[in-house]
């Protein structure tokens, strides 16, 4: 760590420091909140962005990935759009400055400035490791975004749509979420862009499922071509709170989404379910670790990426299971089709079992479209190119059949047969 | 319909021959049975006529409605109406069948310059020839081939056959893995499809699916060539003496 201090900081670098020291008076917070966001840019300065040699970046390295820095622009201009799933509920991030009209009845909802102001924010602003880039840069920069809190009991029965839309600059959200015991919900985490102009986005979740919570979160990531998005997601379940988490990446150009959880009440149940779609020049990371720590809970994660072009992907995921949390059921998956000689995917899977009765497992496949499959669509009528964008979309879509609620599955199918429309 | 001149045919892959010097004509209306042990070339033969990319041609040539048809993909003989029933159907998982079916038809009438079905009327066609097939529309809502049974992987072949209504039937052992019943609701939708404008073409390697599908003619195939054609009695014949008479008459 002693030796980035002597490098030359990187354009980046450069520019994320010049904006602490220029927005600093501007920034929402004092006191507590002011000085955790210093002490987070003073950890920024001192060590950098991390680089390959830094494990749980080795294999996305910021420091020479990330180019530059957007400045933050004033005139950017942003509006709402329609929901992905008609009736849901929907609470605004436009170019990182939240509206918190629209929120659903029965659900409280507080903007997160209003947190930064008031102080209580400042727990929030922490780094969960020494490594933690993204809470670092979110917690020095963060403006906006919900504090959401849905009581004991309440059962949301439309969706609610928390949606950023970014058209330049940057924006550096967070995202404390109590889900109340017995609560369900569907939330749909949508960032979108409407400009080619280059953005930087930054979001911090942190979700508390209370006891018998089932809650199923997307996060649907279609940022513009030129744009970075940094993202992580906590997670804490208690006693059988479930949790079905589905990622889709098919946007931006630097992307890595962390998500960290632990299980900490008894039969809790954890879904990872994640496709990325990968085309152009382009860099996407799909970090996952997740602590077993109390006996009796599962846990299972499938990762589906489509590969073309020059893209360049990265699922590393990494189960833990505690001394005595006995009785764990893991199973972790990722598969890739590679349609590309240039495409680029590195999985890497970890276990760590403290626990001697417990059943995890661990796959990694790299894979091309069947022949067969291939063959006999075509000798049914399909033209092959047909036929092949028709297997990559099964591909993924079984995955988002598991969502088995037509209203967002379809949706979903569209964005994802449009993308493979322009990347095929 | 078919003409089938001298055909010399090899696996792409390490150059073994299967098919040396094939000839074998059927006409319109027509219903042809290719009887043979095994190993003689019978699969191999249907997936030449719809031209799977694991064989190469080397000699000879294959003249549908009197065009060579060796320069065709898969699709493009589909479309111009050959149809192979698959002795193994190809389970696709994340394909759902009714997509598949709507696709398929589609993309063949499109090639023919033909309007794409509406909704309703590709809905309607298949119910209908389901229902004549006595198939469960759950079937339908399930990934293409995926966990069906041996049975319902052969009924979904018949089916897509009446949906696409190709003027070539070739029907690869569809009797191999049917109980009594299954084979003689798949013989029905065969014989459904029967018409003067329309050729079948019937691998099997028993008499026993010939009882429900009569042909017009039978044809033996042996290491790549037609030994030996006739009428049904040739079926017969081979039921009860086996093929060795007929293998040491021709050589």
């Amino acid at each position: 760590m002693n030796m980035q201090t002597a490098i030359v900081m990187t354009a980046a670098e450069t520019a994320l420091v010049d904006a602490y020291t220029a927005q600093i008076g501007e920034l929402p917070g004092e006191g507590a909140v002011l000085s955790a966001r210093d002490t987070l840019l003073a950890d920024l300065r001192k060590q950098g962005l991390p680089t390959r040699r830094v494990e749980s970046w080795h294999y996305t390295d910021l420091r020479a990935l990330l180019r530059s820095v957007p400045a933050a622009d004033p005139t950017a201009f942003a509006q709402r759009v329609d929901p992905l799933v008609a009736g849901s509920s929907v609470l605004s991030v436009l170019n990182g400055k939240a509206d918190t009209k629209g929120a659903p009845t029965g659900v409280n909802v507080r903007s997160y400035a209003e947190s930064l102001v008031d102080g209580v924010a400042a727990a929030d602003l922490i780094e969960r490791d020494p490594d933690d880039a993204i809470g670092r840069i979110n917690g020095s920069f963060v403006r906006d975004g919900f504090e959401i809190e849905v009581p004991e009991g309440t059962e949301l029965e439309q969706p609610l749509e928390l949606q950023l839309v970014q058209s330049a600059g940057q924006s550096h959200s967070r995202f404390p979420v109590t889900f109340g015991a017995n609560t369900k919900a569907m939330i749909i985490e949508r960032h979108l862009s409407v400009s080619d102009a280059p953005s930087l986005v930054t979001t911090v979740c942190d979700l508390i499922l209370d006891e018998g919570a089932e809650i199923t979160w997307i996060i649907l990531q279609q940022q513009g071509e030129a744009d970075s998005h940094l993202a992580q997601v906590n997670f804490d379940l208690g006693a059988n709170a479930k949790l079905r988490l589905f990622v889709i990446n098919a946007g931006g150009k630097l992307v890595r989404q962390e998500v960290h959880g632990v299980t900490t009440g008894e039969g809790s149940d954890f879904k990872l379910r994640g496709i990325n779609l990968l085309g152009g020049e382009t860099h996407t990371d799909v970090t996952f670790t997740l602590g077993h720590d109390v006996p009796h809970t599962t846990s299972t994660e499938v990762i589906r990426n489509v590969v073309f072009d020059r893209a360049k992907g990265v699922f590393q995921g990494q189960i833990r299971v505690a001394p005595d949390a006995q009785k764990t059921d893991a199973k972790m998956a990722c598969n890739t089709l590679l349609l590309s000689d240039d495409a680029d995917f590195s999985a890497k899977p970890e276990l760590e079992i403290f626990a001697d009765d417990v059943q995890c497992g661990h796959g990694a496949t790299v894979i091309d479209i069947n022949p067969t499959h291939l063959y006999y669509l075509r000798t049914r009528g399909i033209p092959e190119n047909k036929a092949r964008a028709m297997l990559v979309n099964a591909f993924v879509d079984e995955i988002v059949e598991e969502l088995e609620d037509e209203a967002v599955i379809e949706p979903l199918e569209t964005i994802i047969e449009a993308w493979l429309d322009k990347h095929a | 319909m078919l003409e089938i001149r001298n055909l010399h045919a090899r696996i792409a892959e390490d150059g073994t021959e299967i098919i040396r010097g094939l000839n074998l004509t059927v006409k319109a209306g027509e219903m042809a049975a290719v009887m043979g042990p095994n190993g003689s070339g019978k699969s191999t033969l249907s997936y030449i006529l719809s031209g799977r990319e694991d064989y190469e041609v080397t000699e000879g040539d294959i003249l549908y409605n009197g065009e060579s048809i060796l320069e065709l993909d898969p699709s493009e003989r589909a479309a111009k109406g050959i149809f192979l029933a698959f002795q193994y159907p190809v389970e696709i998982p994340g394909v759902a069948t009714m997509q598949f079916l709507k696709v398929a038809m589609n993309e063949q009438r499109k090639f023919r310059g033909e309007d794409e079905l509406t909704t309703p009327d590709f809905i309607r066609r298949v119910k209908e020839a389901a229902a004549r097939l006595q198939i469960d529309p759950d079937m339908l809502k399930r990934p293409l081939n995926v966990g069906f049974s041996g049975g319902e992987k052969k009924r979904a072949e018949i089916l897509q056959m009446a949906l696409l209504e190709p003027q070539l039937c070739v029907l690869d052992e569809t009797d191999s893995g049917l109980d009594i019943d299954a084979l003689k609701i798949v013989a029905d939708g065969v014989n459904a499809l029967r018409s003067p404008d329309r050729a079948v073409i019937v691998i099997t390697h028993y008499q026993r699916l010939l009882e429900y599908i009569v042909p017009d003619s039978v044809h033996v195939l042996y290491k790549g060539q037609i030994i030996k054609s006739g009428d049904k009695s040739l079926a017969l014949d081979l039921e009860a003496n086996g093929y060795a008479n007929i293998i040491d008459a021709a050589a």
